[in-house]
């Protein structure tokens, strides 16, 4: 209890454990931008599948489900990927550092090209 | 009942107090899970899982790989699965288990325990007492002179038909905006660069995610900088009062900071590896 007090001291940001995980605040020159992603769960969806389906220990539980042979979230990650390759030929490589990241990303790219041909 | 299927959110650590008396527990009161089932714990070698008992026809092997397909089920339960573990961290350290990780009743749960014990544990003793921040920075769109989602519409090579103008003026109008273009994404590359470096000063450690791209977030300004900080909960307010400086600090950027999340972006147990890796 006293540890999250100390978080929610930043008076307009307060986290309380409704609203975890949501944007706390969206801080520009011109203040007003909506977040046009946010569902009505409060946090934008991409930066909750990019957590719970990328990121978390991977352990395997008695149903196996490989991730990666769900369609639906290969093109997800597929526009990933788009996103990667647009930063890359802009000469942006901070991502690269990221070996889980990278990694992912060009197993990824392998596996739906292949898709992509027989589609 | 240790029949049926489980499906697991979390692991955290198992203090010893009464069921009804575990932190995570108590925050999750009211909170229901993928199945609107609510969340219970079982313990198991100093560790408890927060798991919750779901129906074999959405979440046996078949039906879950099938609805894992459709967008509104999958959002529903990522949703769920988030607000699950986010609402358990709010109180206590929880490492977050990979969506859809489902197992054969309790008995299971406990086998998944074991099995990851040791990087649960090690996860646990690292991420006590931290919370992950989001930053995302976005180049802010000049007024009206690309189509919002350039990065994405490409490829579609819009005409942008050249009107009265004659063939020279039209050339040399792109060539003005190609270069302004060029211009101003130096300046917005920059500051997100200075924004990462800054913010990985104050967090113990950084992962860089790639940018989001405009048909998953909804949003259209170019994502320049999509990162993670792992940040004691105590410098939480601090860091968050670095954003705002950031963000004023830099007009051509938009920064959006979300959180406080469990640590996600920092559960690889290859991080001893790796940690610091991107901070550079």
């Amino acid at each position: 209890m006293g540890e999250r007090d100390s978080v929610t001291t930043r008076g307009g940001v307060a986290p309380t454990a409704g609203a975890y995980g949501s944007p706390a605040s969206s801080l520009g020159s011109s203040g007003s931008y909506g977040l046009a992603g946010r569902g009505e769960g409060g946090a934008n969806l991409a930066d909750i599948l990019e957590r719970v389906l990328d990121k978390g220990v991977v352990i395997a539980g008695d149903i196996r489900i490989n991730l990666l042979d769900i369609e639906l979230l290969t093109i997800k990650l597929r526009l990933i990927v788009a996103s990667v390759d647009k930063a890359k030929e802009m000469g942006i490589d901070w991502w690269e550092h990221d070996p889980s990241l990278s990694s992912r990303a060009r197993s990824e790219v392998t596996g739906g090209e292949n898709r992509e041909t027989t589609a | 009942m240790t029949e049926g299927l489980r499906y697991a959110y979390a692991v955290v650590r198992d203090t010893g107090a009464p069921e009804a008396a575990l932190d995570a527990l108590t925050a999750l009161e009211g909170v229901t899970g993928v199945a609107g089932e609510s969340v219970y714990a079982v313990r198991h070698l100093g560790l408890a899982a927060l798991a919750g008992v779901v129906p074999a026809e959405d979440f046996d092997e078949g039906p879950l790989r099938e609805r894992l397909e459709d967008m509104a089920w999958l959002e529903k339960m990522a949703r769920a699965h988030q607000r699950v573990v986010d609402t358990a961290g709010a109180e206590s350290c929880v490492i977050p288990v990979r969506l859809a990780t489902v197992c054969h009743g309790d008995e299971g749960l406990r086998r998944m325990l074991a099995t990851g014990r040791e990087r649960f544990a090690a996860a646990l003793d690292r991420l006590e007492g931290r919370v992950e921040w989001g930053v995302k920075a976005y180049a802010t769109q000049p007024a009206a002179e690309e189509p919002p989602a350039a990065g994405a519409a490409d490829a579609a090579s819009t005409p942008n038909s050249p009107g009265t103008m004659s063939g020279r003026d039209y050339l040399r109008r792109r060539k003005a905006q190609r270069q302004a273009a060029e211009r101003r994404w130096g300046d917005t590359e920059e500051g997100a660069r200075l924004a990462h470096d800054t913010l990985s000063g104050l967090a113990e450690q950084s992962r860089l995610h790639p940018p989001q791209d405009p048909r998953l977030s909804g949003i259209s300004d170019r994502n320049v900088l999509n990162a993670a900080y792992l940040v004691r909960r105590e410098d939480s307010a601090g860091f968050a009062e670095r954003v705002g400086e950031l963000a004023g600090r830099t007009p051509a950027l938009r920064v959006e900071l979300t959180g406080p999340w469990a640590p996600y972006s920092f559960t690889a147990m290859d991080d001893g590896t790796e940690s610091a890796g991107a901070d550079g």
